[in-house]
Parts: structure tokens; C-alpha cells; sequence
């Protein structure tokens, strides 16, 4: 099979045809690769709304070397041989990033204090990478209430950015649609069609998609912050997903069990919301050992090495309980 | 190589008639200690008297409440990851209904503990505070004898609603 050359930030790679510019980013590695908040590589059709993944295609191809007349998004355009892309390397991407990143944020709460996504929250991420430290937003932000979404899930609209990814999990992982985005533009908002609970077995994976807040796990709500817990690779035996996931505990206690995610924060494999939700005895779980964690990450404060058993001391656990 | 010049060779010669017969030398010390006498003393009288502290002292900490009395932390937990002696720890619960007046945010700490013991005073914690709801303040925290006492939860950390009870850091916001 043919394969295509492109440069990426001046890092060449062949790929094969039909591979986005992302894609082949990714290939490369972390340093040349665009963030990306909508896009993601497991779900069908998406990608193409946030705009983060911008980047300048400083020359065609081969046989039409002209640039490309605007900046493109990365997760949508295919590579062509010869085509050379700038991301980092062009300040006209890093600026227009910024940009991305005030329109993200104009109705974004920003009250990562009390969400509980905070640490591994992908737009606080992006903010803190490519954003700028101010707003020049005037107006009043919008607000919902916010709404459950069966009995697991609440939906807090306020924070969502409207990245569609888990309208795209109901629609791919879940027969029969109940979940999508109603209106248009600025009123735009996640709905359940009437407040319809989500009873598929499934649908705690759109807690894992969603990159911000918007959608958290309410068995976990306020329980703890994410970089106070310790992640362990678990499995166990199930009948409806494969049972491998990542069990977050506090102690000897599991405060919450989560899908594994690759280094692009992608779960690697959909788990049911039996495992999701129920099963927080650390007797249902064969602990494989401690999750590897970016040392230059929230979560991997506190360990201050990683693998070391963790030893429960008056310190690290509340010696009183909630009265 | 000199780094000083005090420095004094040892030599192991005999000493002279003045020096064998010591009572200059000790003279000499008593006239040192008579000194001291009317000198003013380097101590206080505490508790009696309180030393002036400087304006930034960082002493034992408060959690401060918003001008309606309710409580400003929200238990983020960014005081107890920035704490190099992981002095604090806390448990956050939901604000329920006909709680607003109680609590700013919509999570709150149902527990929060400092373990003075282990506390060293650096102020990150109130570095780190997004929602300006600790602070450390002039005093010192007290000595005891039993353990448990340097635990300090909410009921000591807390100020008081009423006026009189608010404990002042306006100084150390405007640093």
C-alpha cells in the first residue's frame, strides 16, 4: 500500500492514506500532536466542533505545494503526501488556539473548586496550556439547573462546551436514542428528550467522554478530589463489559471505578455501569497494581513514588465520620 | 588561607606571674557580668508582655466566613495538596437546602483539620486558597500537653459570626 509523507512541526512520518493530520500527530508523539476536545479516536463522526485542533498547512502536497488558504482542523482534514503541517511552530495556530479557548470559556463557569472534574479535567488542561489568563467576556454567563440523568449521572449544563461526545456515545454504544443536543447556537443545551432516564447498561461512559464537568458520576459527587485518591489497574470477572478498569481508592476504600484511559485521556475500553457503580468493595476487584501517572499531573501528587504501597496512617484518613 | 583575622596561633608557652595568679582574669569577668546588670534585658516578660509581631507574622490559621457570615471554603482541596508537611486534611459534603446562609459554596467542609504538630507555617495554604477562605493570622498556636489538642478542627478554625468575633487579615490581603 502506498503510503503518504508529512511533516509535522519539521517531524516527518509516512502514514497511510485516509489518516487525519491528527492522527498522524498523535503518531509522532505528545510534542507535535494538536489538543483536541470534541475529537475523539473511539467514537464515529466526531470531532470538527471545538476547533481546538487547529493548525496551518504550509504547503498542499507534492503535486499542489499551495498552502491552504485558512487554518484547518486537524480531526476533519486528511493527509496528502508531501503535505507539511505547522502547529507549534506557527504563531498564527498558537493565537488563533487562544482564541479557541476564550470562546470555550465565555460560559464556562470556571468553578473548578467545586467541580469535581478538577485534575483531570481536559479544558482546564487546554486553558492553562494555550489559554490566556483573563477574560474579555462582559456579558453574564449562561446557567442551567442541573438535572439527572438517570439515577447515576447528573448533568451540570452550565460547564458543558457542547463537544457532542457523549451524544455520540448514546447514539453508537446504545440502541434506540435518548439523549441529544436540542436548539440551536447559544441556546444550544444536552437534554434527555423530556428528563428520560438512561437506562443502558452503557451510558455511565459518557462520564469518561465528557472532557469538562457537565457530566459527573453521582455515586462520586463531592466525595473527594481526584488527586487525593490513588488509582489502581482492577479487573473482575463480568458478563457485560470486560471487566478491565482503573478503581480510584482512598485507603482501603474505593471511591470510584473509571474506564482506562490511554495517554490522549481515551478510555480504551467502555465498562457497564455495574462495574461503574456498584461494585466499590475492594473484594469485587483483582488489583493489578498502581496506575501510571504523568508525574507532571495533579493526580500524582502526594505519591511520592509511584508503585509504593500505600500505607493508611492518622494523617491520610478522616479519623472521624460525618455526623 | 586567612578567612578572618581573629584567628589566634596556640601557643603552649608558660604563663606570666599576672596570669598565674588568675584574680585579674576573673576581675576582668565579673566586671562582664556587673555589665549586664544595667543593661536592658534581651527577653520579655511573656505572657505579660507581647512582643510587637510583624505585620505578615504567620501564626495559627482561620477560616474566614464572607460579609454574610457564611463559611468561604469550599473544600477544594488545593490548601491540603500545596501543604509540604500534609498538616491538612477534609471531607467535603453537599450545601442542602436553607443552607445558603450557612455555606457560600455548593460543596462545603464537613470536617476540616489542621494537625498543628505537623504544621510549619509556610503559608502555602492560603497562597493556594482560591476562595481567600484561610488565612494565617498573628497568633501563635498554644502549647498543650496532650496530642489530640494540636488537632484543630473546624470548631476551632472557624471565626465567629458576630462583628466582635471576626478576626482581622485585611494586612495580609493587601501584601
Amino acid at each position: 500500500m502506498e503510503l503518504f509523507k508529512v511533516t509535522i512541526d519539521n517531524k516527518t512520518i509516512e502514514v497511510p492514506p485516509g489518516t487525519t493530520i491528527l492522527q498522524a500527530a498523535r503518531m509522532i508523539g505528545k510534542e507535535v500532536a494538536p489538543p483536541a476536545m470534541c475529537y475523539y479516536s473511539k467514537l464515529k463522526t466526531s470531532g470538527g466542533y471545538c476547533r481546538t485542533c487547529l493548525v496551518k498547512v504550509s504547503k498542499g502536497s507534492e503535486k499542489d505545494p499551495r498552502p491552504m488558504p485558512k487554518l484547518v482542523a486537524s480531526c476533519r482534514t486528511t493527509v496528502m503526501d508531501g503535505m507539511e503541517v505547522q502547529n507549534y511552530t506557527s504563531p498564527e495556530v498558537v493565537e488563533a488556539r487562544k482564541g479557541v479557548v476564550e470562546f470555550l470559556l465565555i460560559n464556562h463557569p470556571l468553578d473548578c473548586p467545586i467541580c469535581d472534574q478538577a485534575g483531570e479535567c481536559h479544558l482546564q488542561d487546554l486553558s492553562y496550556d494555550n489559554g490566556r489568563s483573563y477574560s474579555r467576556y462582559e456579558f453574564d454567563r449562561r446557567t442551567f439547573d442541573k438535572i439527572d440523568i438517570g439515577d447515576k449521572i447528573k448533568l451540570h449544563m452550565t460547564r458543558c462546551i457542547l463537544c457532542y461526545r457523549c451524544v455520540k456515545v448514546a447514539d453508537q454504544l446504545t440502541p434506540g436514542r435518548v439523549h441529544g443536543v436540542i436548539n440551536r447556537g447559544d441556546v444550544a443545551e444536552i437534554s434527555t428528550y423530556i428528563e428520560n432516564a438512561i437506562e443502558n447498561e452503557f451510558s455511565g461512559n459518557m462520564i469518561d467522554v465528557c472532557p469538562v464537568g457537565a457530566l459527573t458520576d453521582k455515586t462520586f459527587r463531592f466525595k473527594s478530589r481526584v488527586w487525593f485518591l490513588k488509582p489502581y489497574d482492577a479487573h473482575r470477572d463480568c458478563d457485560k463489559c470486560s471487566g478491565k478498569a482503573v478503581i480510584w481508592k482512598y485507603g482501603n476504600e474505593i471511591y470510584r471505578v473509571t474506564g482506562r484511559k490511554d495517554q490522549w485521556g481515551e478510555v480504551d475500553e467502555w465498562i457497564c455501569n455495574t462495574c461503574r457503580f456498584d461494585k466499590k468493595d475492594v473484594k469485587d476487584w483483582v488489583e493489578e497494581g498502581p496506575r501510571k501517572i504523568d508525574r507532571h499531573s495533579v493526580i500524582s501528587q502526594n505519591q511520592y513514588e509511584s508503585g509504593t504501597k500505600f500505607v493508611a496512617s492518622p494523617q491520610t484518613l478522616p479519623n472521624k465520620q460525618l455526623s | 588561607m586567612q578567612l578572618t583575622n581573629r584567628s589566634k596561633v596556640v601557643s603552649d608557652k608558660n604563663m606570666t606571674a599576672m596570669e598565674a595568679a588568675y584574680l585579674p582574669a576573673v576581675i576582668k569577668g565579673m566586671a562582664v557580668t556587673l555589665k549586664h546588670f544595667f543593661m536592658r534585658p534581651a527577653t520579655t516578660k511573656y505572657p505579660e508582655q507581647t512582643r510587637e509581631f510583624s505585620e505578615v507574622y504567620r501564626g495559627r490559621h482561620v477560616l474566614k466566613r464572607d460579609e454574610k457570615g457564611a463559611e468561604r471554603c469550599t473544600a477544594c482541596g488545593l490548601c491540603a495538596v500545596s501543604c509540604p508537611a500534609e498538616a491538612i486534611t477534609m471531607v467535603a459534603a453537599e450545601r442542602k437546602k436553607g443552607e445558603e446562609g450557612l455555606y457560600r459554596e455548593e460543596k462545603y467542609a464537613a470536617i476540616y483539620e489542621i494537625n498543628m504538630l505537623r504544621c510549619i507555617f509556610c503559608g502555602l495554604c492560603e497562597e493556594a486558597c482560591p476562595k481567600q477562605a484561610i488565612f494565617l493570622t498573628k497568633e501563635i498556636a498554644p502549647a498543650s500537653y496532650e496530642r489530640e489538642d494540636f488537632i484543630w478542627g473546624k470548631d476551632r478554625l472557624v471565626e465567629g459570626v458576630e462583628e466582635t468575633k471576626r478576626i482581622d487579615i485585611t494586612k495580609r490581603q493587601d501584601r
